[in-house]
């Protein structure tokens, strides 16, 4: 009982970029801020990490999903935008109360009005620097 | 003792000298800040993938370009991630290169992409051999028992 309490306290967050260094970078400010951290290499690989799959109707507790505290994701990747996640993730019944955060390099107002009004909780500009990461944790906290 | 102080000496002074010519931006020293006991060898490990990830890419870039039909999409897409692992590092002169590269694969100028590979490739072999030499450094401040300088 107390090893699961220990684990609930750390956030776990999910951490999806198709950028090699991207990913260890975030990986490691994450875990700097005490948070458990799982990375994802793109947006199919996080879906199924999180138990959701294309088609699903997300009514039913997916027993195959993985609880996170958070996600971050990069917006620009192969194959399915962090923006489409973004959409899955409120979607779903599930996870839609989940924190979204998305990353991106570039600076696009349009970009980024569109995820904030689709329910992301912040979008933060690319290099990601240790204080971007310290404000979600602050925030992570208060859930 | 007299040596340590020296190498530290060298070190902020190179690591001041790299900033200032623009080589590394701030975002270098916010890798170093997340250097600890725990992960005593971040900074190397990140700096070592990204050469690694940027050899590949100028390799795929230099094949892109000599296609006989270019797929400029397929050269920006190159592109854009060396100027995101570039800035995520802080190899600021390297990222300012992929903007200007970017601009040619929009107009698909042949020429301009071709003259900015061979810039990107310049400026990553210089800032790969400065890389080297400061974690060379690195190496003899710890070998002769010195702490490396925190840079501010």
């Amino acid at each position: 009982m107390s090893i699961e309490y220990q684990e609930e306290d750390v956030p776990h967050v999910l951490a999806v970029d198709d950028n090699l260094i991207d990913r260890k970078l975030v990986e490691k400010l994450l875990k700097t801020s005490s948070c458990r951290v799982t990375t994802a290499e793109n947006g199919m690989r996080a879906m199924e990490y999180l138990g959701l799959k294309e088609n699903q109707q997300q009514n039913s507790i997916n027993g195959n999903g993985r609880k996170v505290n958070m996600i971050i994701t990069d917006y620009c990747m192969p194959g399915m935008t962090g923006y489409e996640l973004l959409q899955k993730i409120k979607e779903s019944a599930l996870l839609k109360d989940v924190p979204v955060v998305i990353m991106s390099s570039e600076n696009i107002p349009n970009r980024i009005n569109e995820c904030l009004e689709k329910g992301a909780e912040r979008f933060i500009l690319k290099p990601v620097k240790l204080a971007d990461v310290k404000t979600l944790r602050r925030q992570l906290t208060k859930c | 003792m007299a040596a340590v102080a020296q190498l530290q000496r060298q070190f902020i002074e190179y690591t001041t000298s790299l900033h200032n010519e623009g080589y590394l931006d701030d975002q270098f020293t916010q890798l170093q800040k997340l250097q600890d006991e725990s992960n005593p060898d971040f900074v190397v490990e990140v700096v070592s993938l990204y050469f690694e990830d940027s050899e590949k890419l100028l390799n795929n870039l230099a094949t892109a370009l000599q296609q006989k039909i270019v797929d400029y999409k397929q050269v920006d897409s190159h592109v854009h991630q060396f100027k995101g692992s570039s800035s995520s590092i802080g190899a600021q002169r390297v990222a300012t290169v992929c903007v200007h590269f970017r601009n040619f694969c929009e107009e698909k100028n042949l020429e301009g992409c071709v003259r900015c590979l061979q810039q990107l490739k310049q400026e990553y072999i210089l800032v790969r051999s400065k890389l080297e030499a400061l974690f060379r450094l690195e190496q003899q401040i710890v070998q002769a028992g010195g702490q490396i300088p925190m840079m501010e």
